[in-house]
Parts: C-alpha cells; sequence; structure tokens
C-alpha cells in the first residue's frame, strides 16, 4: 500500500520533469572510455572542491563583515568565538588553493593527452573561461580578510590598468571606486567574489559539462572511442559513468581529502604559502611591506610581469600567458592527440615548458633581485616559445603509429604483486619458521638488492625511452 | 636537446638556491603549545610586562582560564589586572593619543605577532637590545634595528652591550652582557621562551584542539578510502 503510494508519486514527478531521462542519457547511459588513469581524477575533484569553497564561503558570509573598519577583527571573530569558524576558514582558505593545484594539473592532463583537440576546441575554450574566472574569484576573495597583503596585492594589481594607455587611470579609478584600494573596493569586491562570480563560474562549469557530453570523453590513448560501436551503438571501449566511473571518482575522493585534511589540520598556512605570514598583520594604507607577493598560484604569471621591462609590455605579456592558452587547439598542429604516441622531441618540450612554468611560479614568490629578473626572462621566453612555436615543431613532428582501440596498461595496483615480488626474496629467518604468526610468505620476504637494482634500472630506462 | 633540458633543470636549481640567505641572528624558541604551566607563567609575563602598551584584542580572559583548565577566580586574580572580568579582551590601558605622543607611534596589537613574525623572531628580538646612546630610549635591537620600543625587560636580563668580532667568515655584531640583571641568563631565555609560548598561543589559540582533532579526522578517512577503494574493485572485477 505505501509502496504503492511512493511510486505513484515518483510517477507524478517523472510524467513531468524529465530525472530519469537526464540521469541515464548523462550517468547510467554515458559511455567513458575505460581506460582513464589517475590524470582523470582532477576533473571530479575541481567539481568537489567548487562545492566545498560555496557551501564554505556562505557560511562565512553569515559572519564576515565587508566593511574596511570591521573586516580584519570579523575574520579573527570567525576563527575565534564562531563555533567550528576556523574549521570552515581554514577549509575555504585551504580549498582555494586545492582549486588551484586540481586545476593546474586537470589542465596539464588536457595537454598531455590532447584533449583540447578536436572536436574538443569549446570544452577547452569553457574550461579556459573557467579558469580566468577562478583566477578573478581568488583574486578578488583575497582582498576580503583585509589584512597588509590582500591590501597591497590588491592596489598592486589593480594598479596595473594604469599602465593601459589614455584609458588607464580612470579605467583603473573605475575599478577601485577610490583612487586607492579603500572601503568602496572592498564592498564591491565582496559583491563580485560572492555573486556575480560564482554565478557565471556554475554557468561556464555547466557549459563545460555539457559541451563534454556531448562529444565525450577523451583517454590516455587519445583515439575516438565512438568510432567502434558494438551493434547496441554503444562504444566498444565505453563503459558507463555510473556506477564504474562514480565509484571509482570516490576512490580519488578519499585521497584528495586525506593530503586536503592533513593540510587544514596541520599546516592551514603551509609554510605561508596558502595563508601569507604578512596577511595576519591588518592593512594599514600608509605602510608598504618591504615584499609583496600574490599568493602562489598567480606566481607564474607575476613573474613574467615582472621579467618585462616596460610596465605596459608586462601587462601585455602577462594577459599573453592567459591568452596563449586559449588558442591552444589551433597551435598545436599535430593531429596526433596523446602524448604516448608523440615524437620525443614534443616530449621534451612539454618537459622544458615544466620546468619553466615551476621555476616561474617560485620566482614570483621572491624580490625581483637582478638576478631573478635574468632567471625569469630566460623561463618567460621559454614559456612563450613553447606556445608560439607550437605551429612549427608539431607539424613536422615524427609520431608514433596510434592504435585503434585502446590500449591495456596494467595499473600500478596489479603490478604491485610482481614488484613486490621482485625487489624482495624469500628467506625466513630461524624463528620465523618456528612462529605460525610469520607463516605467510608476505613475512618471510626479506628485500632483495639485486632486485631492487634491477627495477631502478628498467625504471631509468623507461623513463629515457618514453623521452625519445 | 638534452644538453638544454640539463641546463634548464640546473638554470631552475639554481634559481631556487640563489635566494637562500638567512639572519644569523634569530635563535630557536621551543614552542610547547600543550605546556599549561608555561602559559600561564607566559601570560603572567604578558600581562605584566606587555600589556602596559599592547593589547591583545582578540584574546579573553575566559579563554585563557578554559584552555588551560584554571578555575576563572583564579585566572582574574593571578594573571588579569586589577579590576577586569573574565569575558574582558586582553586590551590595554594606554591610548592611542598618548602612544603616539610618547613613542611616535601605537604600539601595535599581539594578538597575532607570533603569526606574521614566528616564534623565533619573536624569541630572538625580545633577548636582542643593547645599549645604544644614540637612540631616544638608549637602546637599539639587533634584529629589529631601529625599533621603536624601549626595552621592558632590561632590569631582568641586564644590560647588553654590541661588538665588532672579526672570523674568517668575516665580521659580524655579538652582544656582550655587561651587567647582570636580576635574572640569570638561563632564566630569563625560560621566561622569554614562555612568553613567546604564550603569543603563539594567542595567536591561534585553537591549534592543540585542531592538532588532536586531525588524527581522528585522518582515520576516519583512511578507513573510508579502504572501504571506497574495496568497493571500486568489486564493482571493475568484470571490466577488462
Amino acid at each position: 500500500m505505501k509502496i504503492d503510494r511512493f511510486a505513484q508519486f515518483g510517477n507524478w514527478i517523472f510524467e513531468r520533469f524529465p530525472l530519469a531521462k537526464v540521469w541515464e542519457e548523462h550517468m547510467t547511459h554515458y559511455y567513458a572510455p575505460k581506460n582513464f588513469n589517475i590524470w582523470y581524477f582532477f576533473g571530479s575533484l575541481a567539481l568537489l572542491v567548487l562545492v566545498n569553497q560555496f557551501v564554505t564561503g556562505i557560511l562565512l558570509t553569515m559572519n564576515y563583515k565587508p566593511d574596511a573598519k570591521l573586516a580584519f577583527d570579523s575574520v579573527e571573530y570567525i576563527m575565534r568565538d564562531v563555533h567550528w569558524g576556523w574549521l570552515i576558514r581554514y577549509m575555504h582558505s585551504t580549498g582555494a588553493s586545492a582549486f588551484f593545484i586540481v586545476i593546474y594539473l586537470h589542465m596539464f592532463r588536457g595537454l598531455m593527452y590532447g584533449s583540447f583537440k578536436q572536436p574538443r576546441e569549446l570544452i577547452w575554450i569553457f574550461g579556459m573561461l573557467i579558469f580566468v574566472c577562478l583566477m578573478a574569484e581568488a583574486f578578488m576573495g583575497y582582498l576580503l580578510p583585509w589584512g597588509q597583503m590582500s591590501y597591497w596585492g590588491a592596489q598592486v594589481i589593480i594598479s596595473l590598468f594604469s599602465a593601459i594607455p589614455v584609458i588607464g587611470d580612470d579605467l583603473s579609478l573605475w575599478v577601485r571606486g577610490d583612487y586607492v584600494v579603500s572601503d568602496a573596493t572592498l564592498n564591491r569586491f565582496f559583491a563580485f567574489h560572492v555573486i556575480s562570480v560564482p554565478l557565471v563560474l556554475v554557468m561556464l562549469v555547466f557549459m563545460h559539462l555539457v559541451a563534454l557530453h556531448e562529444v565525450g570523453s577523451n583517454n590516455p590513448d587519445g583515439i575516438e572511442i565512438k568510432k567502434y560501436k558494438d551493434e547496441n551503438g554503444i562504444p566498444l571501449d565505453g563503459i558507463p559513468f555510473h556506477p564504474y566511473y562514480t565509484v571509482k571518482d570516490i576512490v580519488g575522493v578519499a585521497v584528495f581529502l586525506i593530503f586536503f585534511a592533513t593540510v587544514i589540520f596541520y599546516m592551514p598556512e603551509m609554510g605561508g604559502y596558502f595563508l601569507e605570514h604578512a596577511n595576519f598583520i591588518p592593512a594599514d594604507p600608509m605602510k608598504t611591506p618591504e615584499h609583496i607577493a600574490p599568493v602562489w598560484y598567480f606566481t607564474p604569471f607575476y613573474a613574467i610581469l615582472r621579467a618585462i621591462p616596460d610596465k605596459f609590455a608586462g601587462v601585455i605579456g602577462m594577459g599573453g600567458a592567459i591568452v596563449v592558452l586559449f588558442l591552444l587547439p589551433w597551435l598545436d598542429r599535430n593531429p596526433v592527440k596523446s602524448i604516448r604516441y608523440r615524437s620525443g622531441f614534443y616530449k621534451k618540450m612539454i618537459l622544458v615548458f615544466v620546468i619553466s612554468f615551476i621555476s616561474l611560479g617560485y620566482l614570483g614568490t621572491q624580490p625581483a633581485t637582478p638576478l631573478a629578473t635574468t632567471f625569469a626572462r630566460i623561463f618567460t621566453a621559454i614559456y612563450f616559445a613553447f606556445f608560439l612555436l607550437m605551429p612549427l615543431y608539431t607539424r613536422w613532428e615524427k609520431t608514433k603509429p596510434v592504435p585503434k582501440r585502446v590500449t591495456e596498461h596494467h595499473s600500478l595496483e596489479e603490478q604491485l604483486p610482481a614488484i613486490l615480488e621482485e625487489i624482495t626474496e624469500f628467506r625466513p629467518t630461524e624463528s620465523e619458521i618456528g612462529d605460525p604468526a610469520f607463516r605467510s610468505s608476505f613475512f618471510n620476504r626479506r628485500p632483495n638488492a639485486e632486485g631492487i637494482l634491477n627495477l631502478l634500472n628498467r625504471l631509468a630506462k623507461n623513463l629515457k625511452e618514453s623521452l625519445d | 636537446m638534452k644538453t638544454f633540458i640539463t641546463t634548464l633543470i640546473l638554470l631552475s636549481t639554481l634559481s631556487f638556491v640563489s635566494n637562500a640567505s638567512e639572519n644569523p641572528n634569530i635563535q630557536n624558541a621551543k614552542i610547547e603549545p600543550t605546556d599549561k604551566v608555561s602559559l600561564l607563567r607566559g601570560a603572567k609575563h604578558f600581562v605584566t610586562y606587555c600589556l602596559g602598551c599592547h593589547s591583545a584584542k582578540y584574546m579573553r580572559y575566559l579563554r585563557i582560564a578554559l584552555d588551560t583548565g584554571v578555575d576563572e577566580k583564579t585566572v582574574l586574580k593571578e594573571i588579569a589586572p586589577e579590576g577586569a572580568i573574565i569575558y574582558d579582551q586582553l586590551h590595554s590601558a594606554m591610548n592611542k593619543h598618548d602612544a603616539e605622543k610618547w613613542f611616535g607611534t601605537q604600539p601595535p596589537d599581539l594578538s597575532l605577532i607570533a603569526r606574521s613574525r614566528g616564534a623565533d623572531w619573536l624569541f630572538s628580538y625580545l633577548k636582542s637590545y643593547y645599549t645604544d646612546p644614540k637612540r631616544p630610549f638608549g637602546v637599539n635591537n639587533l634584529v629589529f634595528p631601529d625599533t621603536a620600543m624601549p626595552n621592558p625587560l632590561w632590569k631582568l636580563q641586564g644590560e647588553q652591550r654590541a661588538s665588532q668580532r672579526k672570523t674568517i667568515w668575516g665580521e659580524y655584531t655579538e652582544l656582550v652582557l655587561d651587567k647582570q640583571g636580576t635574572l640569570s641568563e638561563k632564566e630569563f631565555d625560560l621566561m622569554i621562551n614562555d612568553l613567546v609560548n604564550f603569543l603563539v598561543y594567542v595567536g591561534e589559540p585553537v591549534k592543540v584542539e585542531r592538532e588532536s582533532m586531525g588524527k581522528f579526522v585522518l582515520l576516519f578517512l583512511s578507513v573510508f578510502l579502504v572501504i571506497a577503494y574495496l568497493l571500486k574493485k568489486e564493482y571493475w572485477k568484470d571490466i577488462h
């Protein structure tokens, strides 16, 4: 009787709302390639962090005061007097950094496996728009605690607008709403951070997913699984997203949360990278800190800005570093998507790019000494060379043959027993032979120097070969 | 290409180390946030020697009582100044106008000083005053040159003098104790350490709770990971 009622109610809903249809289309009958590797966790993790930022952000606004006189105090009030306020605030501040870690890895995945290439150009464009939105969101959110670094960071970045010829000064005045960063700036940044940008962000994420589900996911082999379908029209190398990838992503979530919780509970400042030391001093418009550095996730672009001697050219360079990413689908002229089948030259170029990007990130956190600036210039040149020379060096690449179907790669968990077997040898000690507790062959194994050496040799060889 | 990559890796490591430099005058404080007796001693020193000019306005006497497990009356009698009530924050009695007249600047609130400066810096700073007749209060500081703050602890530490010393590594300034104060060097170090320990606690009173809670969260997440992994394995059995 009761179950009948439930079913009736369910039917009443389904006749009026396509809940089941949407669920089927995007979860149970959405076929994803079966060969996703570890790099494919970061998309779902980005969504998780987004939800975390929304929930904790809304809770923070309940006690935060967007007022130049009260903002700093209200943050400390949250940290001390609001029940669980410290946890919410650390989840939000750590979440901001985690967002960028996850997004940078997600973007790098796209770069490695050619996920931005035809037919997924729009997914990449939407993704880049999300990235730009996220930078705006993070930049404006960073002003809200109203610490010294919040204030002077905003002062420096907004003043960049004034480098634009003719309209520059008026533009920066319009952005700030005052001649310096002030209460007016804080209020409008609060409005943008809490309402406008999140709304745009959600819309873009939605479009990113709609575009993705239209063409389907790429995979580490960079081949289209839709080319080979069975008699029911289901890709031979595809598996339903739900339940296979939902349960798999939960594992990723668990691992991520372990890292996330470790930072929140044991190192919320992350040595001054997630929460900068100078930001524990209230904003003082009369006292410029000796060293102004943005939070770590902006530092690669900040380093590019400082590397270029002219201010306006620096602004163009910084903007260009982001614009060039938008153009990626048209810069890479090679039809082969995955790095697995690209030439050694391209792999080396990616390696060079990664080194430059990380070094720029580090240099951006440091004071601009003449030596550091020289380094930053070299790395900036490499950053742009990687992208702008791409149409040349990707066209005549010697690529490897791309398989028709996805390849079987043994995951680490499958290889582990064999690896353990190799690096250890069966050699129980006298006492262990007699002791029934040590009968299991695992505890009877001892490290084997020769095996470990062999394994390391093989790893080094694989690494070297993969670069050719 | 290979040499290029090698050069680049070298260049990048070079850029990482090129900025490494440390202030030689910084000594290490021993921070023990669970040492409640040290915190109480530090609180007492803070109220006696610092609160005259510096406030710690985000901190309440009640919080000290709760976190150290000492009852409220004892905190009011032994630590808080006359007339304070338990819900009061650690406000200084000195007003802004006077402060600017006497010191040229308002002494900063110390609630978060340990989070912006760090414990080691505070420890070294408080120990590094020396006699310098050129300064308005007759003292200067090795860690924070030309500081506006006089040395409130000179009676305890005694008077130090700066002397230049030459070694094979170069010339550096060393502080020599000229006149012994009321405390021995060891006692004074302990006192400063207690004070800094208290300041670190004031910077983030929830730290002890946070770290003890973290164990349980991580334990829960590890169990969750195992279950999630087994679930995944079960589902993926038939995928080849």
